[in-house]
């Protein structure tokens, strides 16, 4: 174990990197760290993290509500999620850097493969879950079939797409950290780079993709409550 | 924010300097268009035994420490009902931190070790097997737990005699979501400095090089489905009841 101070040194330092740009030896003389680089940054990181999640629900949302909706395709959507989980991100990371090739687009592409599993297994759950009774009910009121996607079963399903979106997110934040190796700058620029940002910016790093991950979560979950419809959270749970 | 452009990006700029450079030394030298060279994984397969072993070793005992936490706080919250939001809430930003993030969080307090990896991992198993086994308590029938009393079992006989062995799918499904993740996720132990598959991905000619990418991708998933399978037996002989109805 070591003492309080040194521990207070090491996250001081971090913290010091965030704030104010420096010039030392460990960085070889350049000037690194400091606000403007870490906004831009973690603005980059936000950007693919968004990218990529947007790419996995254009993509999962609408296949997950059909085959749910149809009551088909429940191995393969059951079983993509279970496989999804078993990629190993470092893994993907750097093999589609190493056969596609680098770059945004890329990068997208290879966050949206750890995104679309979760979204599209949670979605499928959530829509075979809501009461068959229900869905007839809504037939015999005269819904056609994509009203009842729309008004019935996607909004019963709301919290479990949910989880499966805050679990897409968690993966892809996480993954975007290693970006740098698919020659996208995020945050992972400071942790994989010890080199040129020294210990304070690999640290500085690992303090500011938490606190991004975090605030993507916390805000899913506050849009989560937003989007579940009134009655049902009148329901008790 | 003009300067931004003449700051160096290190790892970008690596990887655009030609970073990204052929193995050499190598059965598959001068044929970069290999995307899998069988006989270079002929050659070098023994390299992949110490860190399979250690990937395996991080992922067994941050499990089985994830389990037996996540499980003691479940049955508190059975107990004690008002415990639940705020463990589901404290487990659920342990989930969220990045694990590469989580491991170098506690680089300064645990140092480059096993430890560091195994805290991380094991506190991100905690969410997953926690909601698990508390959505399986509450699963299980009132008729089931009446009875029960209702043939004189007490408290802690219902709890361990009916309520958990019927709420084993669940718990068991927790126990395969987060065997599965775990394993994924131990690859990034490289990060925590406690060794692993990782090792075989980041280093300076691995990045570019397809055939040791896919063995270690392979690796990962083959000992994924491997566990997933074996707590599927667990679960199918652990509720024959289950199998009766079946039949």
């Amino acid at each position: 174990m070591i003492g309080i101070a040194p521990l207070f040194a090491s996250f001081g330092g971090a913290i010091e990197f965030i704030l104010t740009p420096q010039t030392s030896n460990v960085t070889g003389g350049n000037t690194v760290g400091g606000l403007d680089q870490v906004i831009e940054l973690m603005l980059a990181q936000l950007e693919v993290t968004v990218l990529a999640l947007a790419l996995s629900i254009l993509i999962a949302l609408p296949l997950g509500l059909y085959l749910g909706h149809k009551g088909v395709g429940e191995v393969a959507a059951v079983g993509l999620g279970n496989a999804g989980r078993a990629i190993p991100e470092l893994g993907l990371i750097a093999l589609m850097a190493a056969v596609i090739g680098v770059g945004l687009g890329n990068l997208t592409i290879a966050l949206a493969v750890l995104g679309i599993p979760p979204i599209l297994t949670n979605t499928f759950v959530g829509v075979r879950e809501v009461d068959a009774a229900t869905v007839q009910a809504a037939r015999g009121m005269g819904m056609t079939e994509l009203e009842i996607v729309r008004k019935v079963e996607a909004p019963m399903a709301v919290t479990s797409v949910f989880t499966g979106i805050r679990t897409a997110t968690i993966g892809i934040v996480a993954t975007a950290t290693i970006a740098p190796l698919a020659g996208v700058a995020t945050l992972g620029e400071f942790i994989l780079g010890e080199d040129v940002y020294g210990t304070d910016g690999v640290l500085a790093g690992a303090i500011l993709v938490a606190v991004l991950a975090l605030v993507l979560e916390f805000s899913l979950a506050a849009l989560q409550r937003r989007m579940t419809s009134k009655g049902l959270k009148l329901r008790p749970a | 924010m003009a300067s931004l452009a003449a700051l160096p990006l290190a790892v970008v700029g690596q990887v655009e300097k030609g970073f990204i450079q052929k193995r050499t030394g190598s059965a598959c030298q001068g044929k970069p268009s290999h995307l899998f060279c069988f006989d270079w994984a002929r050659e070098n397969i023994d390299r992949y035994g110490t860190p399979t072993l250690q990937q395996l070793e991080l992922v067994a005992i941050s499990i089985v420490i994830g389990f037996v936490v996540a499980f003691a706080l479940a049955l508190l919250a059975h107990r004690r009902r008002w415990l639940r939001p705020p463990l589901l809430a404290g487990t659920g930003i342990l989930y969220a931190i990045p694990s590469i993030s989580f491991f170098l969080l506690l680089l300064p307090i645990t140092g480059r070790s096993r430890e560091t990896a195994i805290i991380a991992l094991s506190a991100y198993t905690l969410q997953i097997i926690f909601r698990n086994v508390t959505v399986g308590l509450d699963n299980v029938p009132a008729s089931a737990t009446d009875s029960a009393r209702g043939m004189g079992m007490t408290e802690r006989q219902v709890l361990w005699r009916v309520e958990i062995p019927l709420a084993t799918p669940e718990i068991i499904g927790g126990l395969r979501i987060a065997t599965v993740s775990t394993i994924a996720i131990a690859t990034l132990a490289v990060f925590a400095g406690a060794g692993g598959l990782g090792t075989q991905i980041l280093g300076e000619a691995n990045l570019t090089f397809p055939t040791t990418i896919l063995i270690v991708i392979g690796i990962v998933m083959a000992m994924a489905f491997f566990f997933d399978a074996i707590l599927l037996t667990i679960q199918y002989y652990a509720t024959p009841w289950r199998r009766a109805r079946a039949s």
